[in-house]
């Protein structure tokens, strides 16, 4: 056992420092604060597309895709060696994340050989940013349960419905889309899997203000939007097959939960005291602590195992599924902790103060718990992906789709 | 980046899970819990003669002189399949105190007897039932003489020797003692778990040796409590697995209701959660398999860190599989309890989790650890 690169590993997160270090500048502390949690003001949108357009001219924006769209054709150790370092610098995130881990994939697999040409180098290259339109109002944890309607006519496809929680719908160029074609199937056979123009008339994208103030999200309405057939992806009635490639990947990928840690737990009990006793000195508050960190240094490690198995060339185990579970409620756990810690005056913000990370966290955790996947969904997919377990007797199966109860 | 164990350890892991396999441990187990034994000679004898008991020992004491990243993939076996044998105290305790304090007389007469069995150690700690420390020892040595009452003592009736923690002036040492000699006395003490036996041992005026530095007795016992931590935590997530994999086979082939329990969402989430809890813990003893293995300066946060996960990992993992079985798994017929049981026992042995918790606090705060 050991913590070190292989020699070729060294030399490639060498190249990446490297490169890196000449083109943007190291964390510090202050730049590492959890302010800033909104995406899509105009100047972080500018800079996110300065940084992609820096890395896509020197081959670091998709290592891992074939060179002709712009990659390098990095390994999976590679890719993680390269997401590693970068994270160490203070570079924008949050725009081209959804573009290119969920609909790359699925252009590179669907898409016809122009098509790919013609979109997959701009998306790497970040002129062009791509949303995933999933979700819908009254389909969330059971995505295929949407209602959105594709009608075909000749060789367009029209559509009415609504979308939600689609990230950065505002600011994209184009969007990734599944869609009911025939309501008269059951639920999972009747989608169908499209690629569209965010600037097609009929699509009306209106922001959702979360629980935290901010908006990171959309609604999305299509009225009598127009879809070339040749922007269909897979088959008709294939939509839910390609639609779980992207959803599983999410699923289990959505990583760790940005945010305070039990370092920051542990720090701040040496700051705050109550009735004269500091509250690291306090029993339960160190039981807390000692637990948060196994918890995080148990997700570390799980990490480092599943590089391990990477770094051989061998496929990792499912290790890595519990990842969001456990980093999402460990940070609502820190986050409650937090502002105890500050008892009375626990709930009051001050933009300035270092604490307020732990009101942002709190908030935030309450979405993590949500986003890509639910607690509950990711609980399922465990117990039957990797423990092998049945699936819950469902009261939908054999139905025509539009014969399911659904509550309305 | 290599935090695994190498083919050669993992083959040596699949060669332990046959045999004891093959052996039929648990019910070993079993028969052992139906008695008034508190280990299985036969078994015992087959895991001496396998060279077990020499893994981490020295060529120059025949042993087999491997490192402790092979004692944990045993380890994990053994738990696996609750061998009733006095291994750990023997192996993961007392031998790891030779190792690490014996002097080189210590190591010549001891090392090589424990490799072939002639000598079985245990390590004794506990007095009250207060959490021992270094201000509440009163088994006392005086001028090479042991006196005093040490409870809830591993293995004590087939163990030899043992290494015994005592109040030697102002200070705490370490001594070994020949649990042979007359004026040793040992009673069965009973215990929640019927396959493993746990003693006091009185010493009226007993000759003991002392092992390492005769002020350092209390930090030598953390040191070997770390090396303990770590190889014990690769038994507990042994037993977690094999209690996940009980529970996961009957939700599968128990129904109610007209289909598998398993398919209920109620019960993924419980072995999900029983997942989650044995994925932390298997994570975080590799860490300490490395510190150990290692000699790390974080080997205190790591064992702790093992331990704490482990301990966690296994009593979740024992007790939900016993709600999974529902009222089958409060049988004694069904094998549910012997892993229950197991599971308290390896949480208490070295110091309880809240104790546990604590030492890795006070690691953090003096090493100034980070993640």
């Amino acid at each position: 056992m050991d913590f070190n690169d292989t020699p070729q590993e060294a030399e490639f997160r060498a190249k990446c420092r490297t490169w890196l270090e000449a083109n943007a500048e190291l964390k510090t502390k202050k730049t590492n604060s959890a302010k800033n949690m909104n995406v899509g003001n105009k100047s972080l949108l500018e800079a996110a597309a300065e940084w992609q357009k820096k890395k896509y001219d020197a081959g670091w924006a998709m290592i891992h895709w074939p060179k002709e769209f712009g990659g390098i054709g990095a390994t999976p150790i590679e890719r993680i060696i390269w997401a590693q370092e970068e994270s160490k610098f203070n570079v924008p995130k949050g725009v081209y994340e959804i573009g290119l881990g969920m609909a790359g994939p699925v252009m590179m697999e669907y898409a016809t050989d122009e098509q790919k040409e013609r979109y997959l180098p701009p998306m790497a290259e970040g002129k062009e940013i791509w949303c995933q339109l999933f979700s819908e109002p009254s389909a969330g944890s059971d995505v295929a349960g949407l209602r959105s309607k594709a009608v075909q006519d000749g060789e367009n496809w029209i559509v009415n419905g609504q979308k939600v929680w689609t990230s950065g719908a505002h600011f994209s160029d184009y969007g990734i889309l599944v869609v009911r074609h025939d309501p008269s199937l059951e639920k999972h056979k009747g989608l169908t899997f499209f690629f569209v123009d965010m600037k097609s008339p009929g699509i009306e994208v209106k922001p959702i203000k979360q629980l935290t103030g901010g908006s990171s999200f959309n609604e999305v309405y299509f009225n009598d939007v127009v879809i070339p057939d040749s922007q269909r992806l897979g088959e008709i009635g294939d939509g839910w097959k390609v639609a779980i490639t992207t959803l599983m990947n999410e699923r289990l990928a959505v990583g760790d939960a940005d945010g305070v840690d039990a370092n920051e737990a542990f720090e701040l009990a040496k700051k705050h005291d109550k009735d004269g006793e500091q509250l690291i000195d306090n029993n339960a508050v160190r039981e807390s602590i000692a637990d948060w960190y196994c918890e995080a240094s148990g997700l570390k490690n799980t990490k480092l195992r599943t590089m391990s198995a990477l770094s051989r060339g061998d496929t990792p185990g499912p290790e890595a599924s519990i990842t969001k579970i456990v980093s999402a409620n460990k940070l609502q756990a820190i986050g409650n902790f937090g502002m105890d810690s500050s008892d009375m005056s626990g709930m009051l913000m001050d933009e300035e103060s270092d604490f307020i990370k732990f009101q942002m966290a709190w908030m935030g955790a309450a979405g993590l718990r949500i986003a890509g996947g639910t607690d509950e969904i990711l609980k399922n997919i465990i117990a039957e992906r990797v423990l092998g377990l049945p699936q819950e007797a469902r009261a939908d199966k054999g139905l025509a789709f539009k014969d399911i109860p659904s509550g309305s | 980046m290599n935090l695994d164990f190498s083919d050669d350890q993992k083959l040596l892991q699949e060669e332990a899970k046959k045999f004891l396999t093959k052996e039929d441990a648990l019910k070993i187990n079993r028969a052992v819990m139906d008695s008034d034994k508190t280990f299985d000679q036969g078994l015992w004898d087959k895991i001496v003669e396998l060279g077990w008991t020499g893994i981490r020992i020295p060529e120059e004491y025949q042993g087999l002189g491997l490192s402790h990243l092979e004692l944990c993939v045993i380890a994990e076996e053994l738990g696996r399949q609750l061998a009733p044998v006095p291994f750990s105290s023997s192996v993961y305790l007392f031998t790891e105190a030779l190792i690490e304090f014996g002097s080189e007389q210590q190591k010549n007469s001891i090392l090589p007897k424990l490799v072939s069995g002639d000598v079985i150690g245990t390590l004794a700690i506990a007095e009250t039932n207060s959490a021992p420390n270094k201000d509440n020892i009163l088994v006392e040595l005086k001028d090479g003489k042991l006196s005093g009452t040490k409870i809830a003592v591993p293995d004590a009736e087939v163990a030899t020797h043992a290494v015994v923690v005592a109040k030697n002036g102002d200070s705490v040492s370490l001594c070994v003692v020949d649990l042979n000699s007359n004026d040793v006395e040992i009673n069965v003490q009973r215990n929640i778990d019927e396959s493993r036996g746990y003693y006091s041992v009185s010493f009226n005026d007993v000759d003991a040796e002392i092992i390492g530095d005769e002020d350092s007795g209390w930090s030598n016992l953390e040191k070997i409590m770390d090396h303990g931590a770590v190889l014990f935590s690769f038994e507990q997530i042994g037993g977690a697995q094999a209690s996940l994999d009980m529970a996961n086979t009957y939700a599968k082939e128990r129904y109610a209701f007209g289909r598998p329990i398993g398919s209920f969402q109620s019960m993924k989430h419980k072995l999900a959660d029983m997942y989650v809890a044995l994925t932390l813990a298997k994570s975080n003893s590799f860490y300490g398999a490395w510190a150990l293995s290692s000699n790390a300066a974080e080997l205190p946060t790591a064992a702790a860190t093992a331990r704490v996960s482990a301990t966690k990992a296994f009593q979740l993992c024992s007790q939900e599989n016993i709600q999974t079985h529902g009222g089958n798994g409060f049988t004694w017929e069904y094998d549910c309890h012997m892993f229950y049981k197991r599971s308290k026992v390896l949480s208490l042995n070295l110091g309880s989790l809240p104790s546990w918790r604590e030492k890795l606090i006070k690691s953090l705060e003096q090493a100034n650890v980070k993640l």
